[in-house]
């Protein structure tokens, strides 16, 4: 029994973390917002020449053969940053996925590669980046479906978060699009890195309004002397403490597939969820009436939290799971870990 | 990353069912806070423990233990949980001085303290609140003035827990003149030492669940000093690390009462509406993400780490946790909440209103909430003291 990172889990986390931290700050998702791009082609190359989109991809197919336990890590810092490009859902949903089918025809290279293929869920409706993609990952009857850029319909929608280009989709499926890979273990990774993503919104969201907490002054001093203001932040901070575990062992428990470990992941997302819906809210109520701006950089992550906490199965339907597995498993201290339940 | 227990750990849980199953008492033993009785009968658990070598586990052999690690620790404490075995009522010396001592103590200390400690003939208070000193615990007043070989010690503690019928206390005292965190010194000394007064404080529902301790020239060896003299905020500081952190409030506790409360509600969720299942849900969520937490915190110290202001996320989150899930209960039994224990009332519904009573101290004690929420955001986030 080890609940905790290994030295390489955690040098792995650090490498892109520091990648994503030094490229992606405030000031860099203006400059992307005013031009026309998705992505910004500088960032996302150091990421494929890093390796990132083959972490779960076997060795033999030309990845880094890792696991989502190597990842989580991963997704959570691009949550930290807000990342615009769609890394996670590249690296952690896509990339896995193509790996799995028979016959991906040649599309795994292509996203090893850097080729953007967009990927929907009916957890995930929308599909995000679906005008620059090149093809589609697609669920039709539980069944994951590639699809070409060139045979679906598009049409955009609007989100709250200006980097989620959103597009409803209209496509047929066939016998010629279906990878006969199930969605369950695609949409367990989509939910699991979403919720990872929101572990490190939430922290990101702290941490800024610690920053503007120390600088600005009101009656003299610091903001950030005040216990109003730190009992928020502390809060938030524990909601993060006791969101974090649940999301790791949540990934260290993802390939187990049964009722108890989908509970877990359930669990993972909703705390996750919640972690990162009530910082961004303390963060706009730190940063006063500047929070409430869009000068202010908070939106930035206010409006991914937003976003995740329904993407890839909203709280309603985690809880029912939980709710579920409740009904249906027995409970106790002995029965902690998914590997004991129904042992 | 490996959720899963190794078969050596398996097979230890499964020593720990088999030895709880046949000696955890079969009715609740009597209070320890209401009557002496019930006192010496905890010490008699205690006593027989020991003999099985469980009082704790993870103490060397040569003081009663097994030499184990945190995460047999934690299988230890589910399984004695699960069998619904007493309350310790030596947590105090166990789980906060214990392992203070372990690491402070002199091996002559150790030798002195940690065997009788463990088999029960010692059960220890914490001294340390004052009238004047609670959250602040730096503006405590009560003295340790040192004559020769001996130690002097005057003053007034309060919310000595256990203190009305246990046998030593820990205290903090100051050199006379001293300041704030300067010249403080943890010292051991007998609740029955002359000049020792105790007067119990009855809680809420008249129970004598703690004490204040008055100490008149009272006269113990220099050799009951814990870690030197004058660090006696800095060894006080670890202690509250164990207490906030990892040992006194293990999960399994929370884990049992999530049970508890998904099988009341399994009882009687056909006429509940469905947001107090979710509210049921959520407190068993809660109660596992603890454990998920401390089984890391195990798992990072055996890597090495040492405990932080993070123990201070832990205080809050089983505090907060504890008073949600027996509210969750109680607001299921609606009318029948407030009704007080009879015995023989259904057992779904036994409890509730004492875990609840219980569980509205967990916010105050080891330190206030407001105070580890101050911790968090100075030495966790790094705001400004001033």
């Amino acid at each position: 029994m080890r609940v905790a990172f290994t030295k390489d889990q955690n040098e792995l986390t650090a490498a892109v973390r520091e990648m994503l931290v030094s490229t992606c700050t405030p000031a860099d998702l203006r400059r992307l917002l005013e031009s026309p791009d998705a992505v910004d082609e500088q960032r996302w190359s150091t990421a494929v020449e890093m390796g990132i989109l083959g972490v779960l991809v076997p060795e033999e197919q030309g990845g880094l053969g890792l696991s989502v336990v190597d990842f989580v890590g991963i997704a959570e810092a691009a949550g930290y940053v807000a990342l615009p490009e769609p890394l996670v859902e590249l690296a952690g949903v896509v990339a896995p996925c193509l790996a799995l089918a028979e016959q991906d025809r040649g599309w795994l290279e292509r996203v090893l590669a850097g080729e953007l293929v967009a990927v929907a869920d009916p957890t995930a409706p929308w599909v995000v980046n679906a005008d620059v993609a090149k093809a589609l990952l697609l669920v039709a009857d539980e069944s994951v479906h590639l699809v070409d850029a060139s045979s679906v319909k598009t049409e955009r929608d609007r989100s709250f978060d200006q980097f989620r280009r959103l597009f409803k989709v209209r496509w047929e499926p066939g016998a010629d699009t279906d990878l006969q890979v199930g969605c369950a273990a695609m949409r367990a990774r989509g939910t699991l890195f979403a919720a990872a993503q929101l572990l490190g919104l939430a922290q990101r969201c702290i941490d800024i309004s610690v920053g503007y907490a120390k600088e600005r002054t009101q009656f003299g001093r610091a903001i950030g002397v005040n216990q109003a203001v730190k009992h928020h932040l502390a809060t938030a901070q524990v909601k993060v403490e006791f969101a974090r575990p649940v999301v790791h062992a949540a990934a260290a428990e993802l390939a187990l597939g049964n009722l108890a470990a989908e509970a877990r992941l359930a669990h993972a997302k909703i705390s996750a969820a919640a972690a990162a819906d009530y910082a961004a809210e303390i963060a706009v109520q730190v940063h006063g009436a500047m929070g409430y701006t869009w000068e202010a950089d908070v939106h930035f992550f206010l409006k991914r939290a937003f976003a995740l906490k329904y993407a890839w199965g909203d709280p309603a339907l985690q809880m029912g799971r939980v709710i579920e597995r409740l009904n249906k498993l027995p409970t106790g201290p002995d029965l902690t870990f998914a590997s004991e339940v129904g042992r | 990353m490996k959720l899963e227990y190794t078969s050596e750990q398996r097979a230890f849980r499964q020593e720990v069912r088999e030895w709880m199953e046949a000696n955890v008492p079969r009715a609740p033993l009597p209070s320890f806070d209401l009557t002496r009785e019930g006192f010496e009968a905890h010490r008699e658990w205690e006593r027989k423990l020991h003999e099985g070598r469980w009082g704790m586990v993870t103490w060397p052999e040569s003081y009663g233990g097994r030499n184990l690690d945190l995460i047999r620790w934690l299988i230890f404490e589910e399984e004695y949980h699960r069998a619904g075995a007493p309350v310790r009522v030596n947590q105090n010396g166990i789980f906060l001085l214990g392992p203070t001592m372990m690491e402070f103590g002199t091996d002559e200390q150790k030798a002195r303290f940690l065997p009788d400690m463990a088999a029960g003939n010692h059960i220890w208070a914490q001294a340390w609140s004052e009238p004047g000193a609670g959250s602040d615990l730096a503006a405590v007043r009560s003295t340790v003035r040192r004559e020769g070989d001996e130690y002097v010690l005057n003053g007034q503690k309060t919310w000595s827990t256990r203190a009305v019928y246990a046998d030593w206390a820990f205290g903090l005292f100051r050199e006379p003149g001293s300041e704030r965190h300067k010249g403080m010194s943890l010292v051991l000394f007998p609740l029955d030492a002359p000049g020792v007064t105790r007067r119990p404080i009855a809680r809420m529902d008249g129970e004598n669940v703690f004490a204040e301790i008055f100490l008149d020239d009272v006269r113990v060896p220099v050799s009951n000093c814990l870690g030197e003299e004058g660090q006696g905020w800095q060894v006080c500081m670890a202690t509250a690390g164990f207490e906030r952190g990892l040992m006194l409030r293990s999960p399994a506790r929370y884990q049992v009462a999530a049970k508890k409360l998904v099988a009341l509600w399994q009882d009687r969720k056909d006429s509940l509406p469905a947001a107090v299942g979710e509210r049921v849900a959520q407190a068993w969520m809660d109660a596992d993400a603890y454990a998920l937490a401390v089984y890391g915190m195990a798992s990072r110290l055996a890597d090495g780490a040492k405990i932080g202001p993070e123990a201070s996320t832990n205080k809050i989150f089983w505090s907060e946790l504890d008073v949600a899930l027996y509210k969750v209960g109680l607001d299921i039994l609606g009318n029948r909440a407030e009704l007080m224990a009879e015995g023989g009332e259904d057992p779904l519904e036994a409890g509730w209103l004492d875990g609840y009573v219980f569980a509205l101290a967990g916010p105050i004690y080891a330190g206030s909430n407001e105070i580890q929420r101050n911790i968090i955001a100075e030495r966790m986030l790094g705001l400004p003291k001033r």
